[in-house]
């Protein structure tokens, strides 16, 4: 249709674009950073300025146990997609379910926390502007974990039932990579938190 | 200012409002007042003056900040108006020289394409850059001359409260408490200048301090204390408004400031500073007012009314208009008031206490008395 | 074929569909469908009857405000009408349409089948669709438990502590909050969309540096809207949280802070301004030089300035806040950075400008409206200068200068660009011709009006009216401005009458419109109009930024250019 020579740089080199999953996943974790980045300010700015009840230092303990579980939930999902990558999927069922499982334990540790502050200390969202702050952040990142363990039990589910395929991996790559993102906000959480709030 | 009056008068008649004017009385009422707040340079009938003059006018400065930022203003104008010519004249000469011309020769043939341009492109990048350096380091000259403007000693300072829907004027010096008229001293020698210092504080939500020909506008937020500064040079009336949107009412929440040279503004203090005037002609109004809810929002130094909700009456009589610049002071705009406040400002905090017509005159007899 | 870009008259194109459908059968089609294109016509179609329905807002609010003393409208209804107002345009007109748009054209110049992720691109039209609803449910929600009123009635930005549950009783603030926050899922998942569709599906040979300008503006836009759109739904959650839980964010008695909510809007406001006006600059980049019979000039620096201006803009936001008693310093440092994203922006101005220059102009109707939007949104970001300056500022906050300003930005520049983009892509879309003569009707009448309203309204804020008042005193000469704005307003409704009935005539009588009716250079005129469900029979493949240009002018062909620019960076 044309007579337009070739030229040096197009139409043999493979055409390559990264996966949409991925790129998808990107586009996600910016938008909850910012959402999260917003909630953060909110606590640091107000930290300090409660004209009453509790103080951090008084009533938060620093969660070490529940980090470690949910840090390290983090290396079992790496492992898992690891394997999965190799199409073991014993081992990716395996790491999967211990991913979830420590998941759980975090979120029960939260709840666990929660139950203490609310009934023990009578520390609730109401009482002040710590109150407001903390539960909102931490609440709205043990909501993150709750929707990305549901993600991964189904998964899980799906994997022990043998339907997942190799075409899944870059998908469930792509949800291991919010599994990440949780973690890392974890890490500013605790840090903000539990380590410089109090 | 009789000339002013029928500028004003003509134009309502010019553009058909004086139907809908008419109907309100007040309006006519209020128009003296108005018209007061004009006099000065440009208050004359030319048709100018008919548009372009407001007591509200921020290119009518009369006072120390509002003269820096009219200064700055103007560069500012002098210099997008200097783009936009410029602008706007290629972009004219543009479409007119290469417009398709469908007779000529090579009309079908694509004209030549190019791309791009270094040596332009970075012309047009450093130019704006150079002139934007110009306007931001006046800019801030300006900024920190306002906002870091050393406080002098004999500078007069005054509290500010915004309220849902009026304003609390306290003037912690002298112990007086007053609403929506604002009196300060004049500042006519520049070598002594008197300012007065605003802090500005909330009773509720936000609001925002606006007084044009005095100065840039400063918002109230809780939480917090604003502080700015009015120098006003000449003797006269200054008008604004609340200028951040606080609710129903926010459209009549009106200030007035009276600019009066020492001596009428220290005639005025001392008689803000007695307590309410005793009058025993109008004791029965007086008692009905204690023994209504009023005294629950009104307070009137001397009496048992302290109620801090609403403005303080002790010199009612001393104002010219009330509900913040609805209604001027009239005692009969006071008894229509007092029955039905919502007629006048829908939606303002005050009820109507559902008095008999008989109590309302008389509380009006006793309030006209409090000068 | 090594180079080849399909032209679909070549592919047997029988429509699918011979026999005749049950309405319920389109409408079911409608109601499911993932096609992006389907899609993007339901965006405009919404956006335009929110744009119905926010312009009988304004034209009311106009009548009360003609005159002083107006007794037209209670208080109570004209901060609610301007609340929807501002609402409605913001959020239910100018985002989906434009986003509607990106829909629609982005698969099509990128050489795509569909977006990215079909399912997702439906659910958030629906959820769009959902939110705006809820928010106008308010009407009929009524006077609520507490007889507050149930129609929002705090302005669009909604400043705390006025939307706390002791100054505004019912559930205005809540349905504010929940549908903003609801449609905001919906935009996050088409920015979302957008950006996964712009990296991963462009077609074989379409590097980012051959992409269309449009869809580099899209993409940056969709960007700019993952970060600045969180966090207002933040904002909106701690509001409700306040509300409803007891939480004290803006609480000022628990020692809350109000001006932490203007900072939290304004962090989204910012930017959303330049996700409304990017678009619309897109639209110009496609535009102008077809008419002009040009290429873009300044492909490059496009691009950087627009990418500049996206993060710059995160740095601009209390330029909204001037007068909140930030200090000289905070004051001066927003001064800068609202100053330095005037330079990009202004290049972008002078580049359109050499692209005309040199040109064969042709005053069709799209070439009109950016005429007009060149001309308006330079007038636009001078004031917007004014503004950044501010001790300026500080007179010229909240009255009625800022809403000539902006009004000016988004009716003046984005609403020009946008009708432009009508007339220049509907043959496309529907396979047919605007009419030319009512669209030059349409495009003069608005500019009378537009200027009317827009123009004089500048001058009551100078003489001191603020925003936001449902009505003010005779004496400061505001009344004869008014008057004058509102006489523009209803003739710019004349104006869109005129454009909504050409949109609609055109579609069943408008002349047949061809695969390229404007001669253009981009993919999507090598479709049929309208271009099959499947868009292209076979991807495509480009080797510079003007695929048809090459096609048409095979002996001063695109490629050669960038060739030669690429050797001259490699021999440097």
């Amino acid at each position: 249709m044309t007579t337009i020579p070739f030229t040096y740089d197009i139409n043999d080199d493979p055409w390559v674009l990264p996966y949409r999953g991925t790129v998808g996943m990107w586009c996600l974790i910016l938008a909850e950073s910012a959402m999260f980045l917003i909630f953060v300010v909110a606590y640091i700015f107000y930290l300090g300025k409660s004209l009453s009840g509790p103080t951090p230092k008084d009533v938060l303990e620093l969660p070490i146990f529940d980090t470690i579980c949910l840090l390290s939930s983090s290396l079992t999902i790496h492992l898992s997609v690891h394997q999965f990558q190799r199409r073991s999927r014993g081992g990716f069922v395996g790491w999967l379910a211990a991913t979830v499982l420590l998941g759980i334990i975090f979120l029960l540790g939260t709840a666990r926390e929660w139950s203490d502050l609310i009934f023990k200390h009578d520390f609730t969202i109401h009482t002040s502007l710590f109150g407001a702050t903390f539960y909102s952040l931490v609440g709205l990142h043990a909501t993150h974990v709750a929707i990305g363990l549901l993600m991964l039990s189904i998964v899980l589910v799906l994997g022990i039932l043998g339907k997942v395929g190799e075409e899944q991996a870059h998908r469930f790559h792509a949800l291991s990579m919010y599994w990440h993102f949780v973690d890392a906000v974890w890490v500013v959480v605790f840090l903000v938190v539990y380590v410089i709030g109090r | 200012m009789n000339g002013w009056v029928n500028g004003w008068a003509e134009t309502v008649r010019l553009f058909g409002l004086s139907g809908q004017v008419s109907q309100s009385p007040r309006i006519h009422a209020l128009s003296p007042l108005l018209i007061e707040a004009l006099r000065g340079p440009g208050s004359g009938s030319g048709l100018f003056d008919r548009l372009f003059t407001s007591p509200n006018n921020i290119f009518s400065p009369q006072s120390l900040p509002a003269h820096e930022i009219f200064r700055l203003s103007m560069f500012t104008l002098i210099v997008t108006g200097a783009i936009f010519v410029t602008v706007s004249s290629l972009l004219l000469y543009a479409i007119v020289r290469f417009r398709q011309r469908p007779g000529e020769a090579d009309a079908d043939r694509e004209p030549p394409q190019i791309y791009g341009s270094n040596q332009i492109e970075l012309a047009w990048t450093v130019i704006p850059i150079l002139i934007i350096v110009v306007l931001f380091l006046s800019t801030v000259r300006v900024i920190f001359g306002i906002q870091q403007a050393p406080e002098p000693k004999q500078a007069l300072n005054v509290q500010v409260i915004g309220h849902r829907f009026w304003w609390e004027f306290r003037y912690p010096k002298y112990g007086v408490i007053t609403a929506n008229e604002l009196h300060v001293p004049v500042s006519s020698d520049p070598k002594n200048p008197l300012p007065t210092y605003l802090k500005l504080t909330t009773a509720d939500v936000d609001h925002s301090f606006w007084v044009p020909r005095l100065a840039g506008k400063t918002d109230i937020f809780g939480g917090q204390v604003n502080t700015t500064w009015i120098q006003p040079e000449a003797t006269g009336i200054y008008l604004g408004q609340c200028a951040q949107f606080c609710g129903i009412e926010h459209a009549r929440m009106l200030i007035r400031v009276y600019a009066q040279s020492t001596a009428d503004f220290q005639s005025w203090i001392a008689n803000q500073q007695q307590t309410a005037v005793e009058d025993p002609g109008a004791a029965e109004g007086r008692v009905i007012f204690e023994q209504n809810a009023c005294i629950n929002c009104h307070s009137i130094a001397g009496t048992v009314a302290n109620g801090r909700f609403g403005p303080d009456l002790t010199h009612l009589m001393s104002r010219d208009t009330i509900a913040a610049g609805t209604l001027p002071n009239t005692r009969a705009n006071l008894e229509k008031w007092i029955k039905d406040p919502d007629a006048y400002k829908p939606g303002c905090l005050m009820p109507a206490m559902e008095l008999s017509d008989q109590d309302v005159k008389k509380i009006a007899s006793y309030l006209v008395t409090l000068h | 074929m090594a180079d080849s870009i399909p032209l679909s008259g070549i592919v047997d194109l029988t429509p699918d569909e011979e026999h005749p459908r049950l309405w319920l059968q389109v409408m079911h089609d409608w109601i499911v469908t993932v096609d992006h294109k389907k899609i993007g016509l339901m965006y405009i179609a919404a956006s335009l009857m929110f744009f119905a329905i926010g312009g009988v807002e304004v034209l009311l609010m106009r009548i009360q405000l003609a005159k002083p003393e107006s007794k037209f409208l209670s208080p109570e209804q004209y901060n609610q009408l301007f609340t929807l107002h501002g609402t409605t345009m913001i959020f239910f007109v100018a985002m989906p349409i434009l986003f509607g748009f990106g829909n629609y054209l982005v698969p099509l110049m990128i050489g795509a089948r569909d977006m990215a992720f079909p399912r997702l691109n439906a659910f958030s039209f629906w959820i769009y669709l959902f939110g705006a609803s809820l928010l106008y449910y308010s009407i009929l929600g009524g006077k609520g438990v507490f007889g507050g009123s149930g129609i929002p009635d705090v302005g669009w930005f909604a400043y705390a502590p006025l939307t706390e549950n002791g100054f505004s009783q019912g559930n205005g603030s809540d349905y504010w909050a929940l549908g903003i926050f609801i449609t905001g899922i919906g935009t996050i998942g088409t920015a979302l969309n957008i950006t996964a569709t712009t990296i991963c599906m462009r077609c074989k040979g379409m590097k980012l540096s051959r992409m269309p300008l449009y869809v580099w503006l899209m993409l940056v836009t969709s960007v700019m809207a993952l970060a600045a759109i969180p966090p207002l739904s933040a904002a909106q959650i701690m509001l409700v949280l306040d509300r409803h839980l007891g939480a004290h964010f803006f609480d000022i008695q628990a020692g809350g802070s109000a001006v932490l909510w203007a900072h939290f809007f304004w962090i989204f406001g910012h930017p959303e301004v330049y996700i409304l006006v990017m678009p619309a600059f897109a639209f110009a980049n496609e535009i102008i030089p077809v008419f002009s019979r040009k290429a873009i000039f300044g492909y490059p620096a496009m691009v950087a300035a627009s990418v500049g201006i996206a993060f710059i803009s995160f740095t601009v936001w209390a330029h909204h806040m001037f007068t909140v008693g930030m200090g000289a310093v905070a004051n001066t440092a927003f001064v800068l950075s609202t100053m330095v994203i005037a330079v990009p922006t202004g290049i972008k101005i002078f580049n359109w400008l050499a692209t005309i220059w040199g040109g064969k102009i042709r005053f069709r109707v799209p070439m009109l409206f950016c005429i007009g939007f060149l001309f308006q949104f330079t007038i636009a970001g001078l004031t917007g200068i004014m503004l950044g300056v501010a001790p300026f500022n500080w007179q010229l906050h909240n009255s009625y200068f800022v809403v000539a300003h902006f009004h000016y930005v988004i009716l003046g520049g984005i609403f020009f660009c946008l009708f432009g983009a009508f007339y220049y892509w509907f043959p496309k879309m529907t396979g047919r011709m605007m009419d030319e003569t009512l669209g030059k009707w349409h495009f003069w009448l608005f500019v009378l009006g537009f200027h009317l309203t827009f123009d004089f309204m500048h001058i009551p804020g100078l003489l001191g009216m603020p925003r936001e008042i449902y009505t003010y005193e005779p004496g400061h000469h505001w009344g004869i401005w008014n008057m004058i704005v509102t006489i523009g307003a209803f003739v710019q409704a004349i104006a869109v009458l005129i454009f909504v009935f050409n949109l609609v005539r055109s579609c069943f009588k408008g002349k047949l419109a061809g695969n390229d009716p404007w001669d253009a250079w981009t993919l999507e005129w090598t479709t049929t109009s309208p271009p099959p469900s499947y868009n292209f029979a076979s991807e495509p493949t480009v080797r510079s930024r003007r695929p048809l240009w090459d096609l048409k002018h095979p002996e001063e062909p695109d490629w050669e250019y960038e060739l030669g620019t690429e050797n001259e960076m490699a021999a440097k």
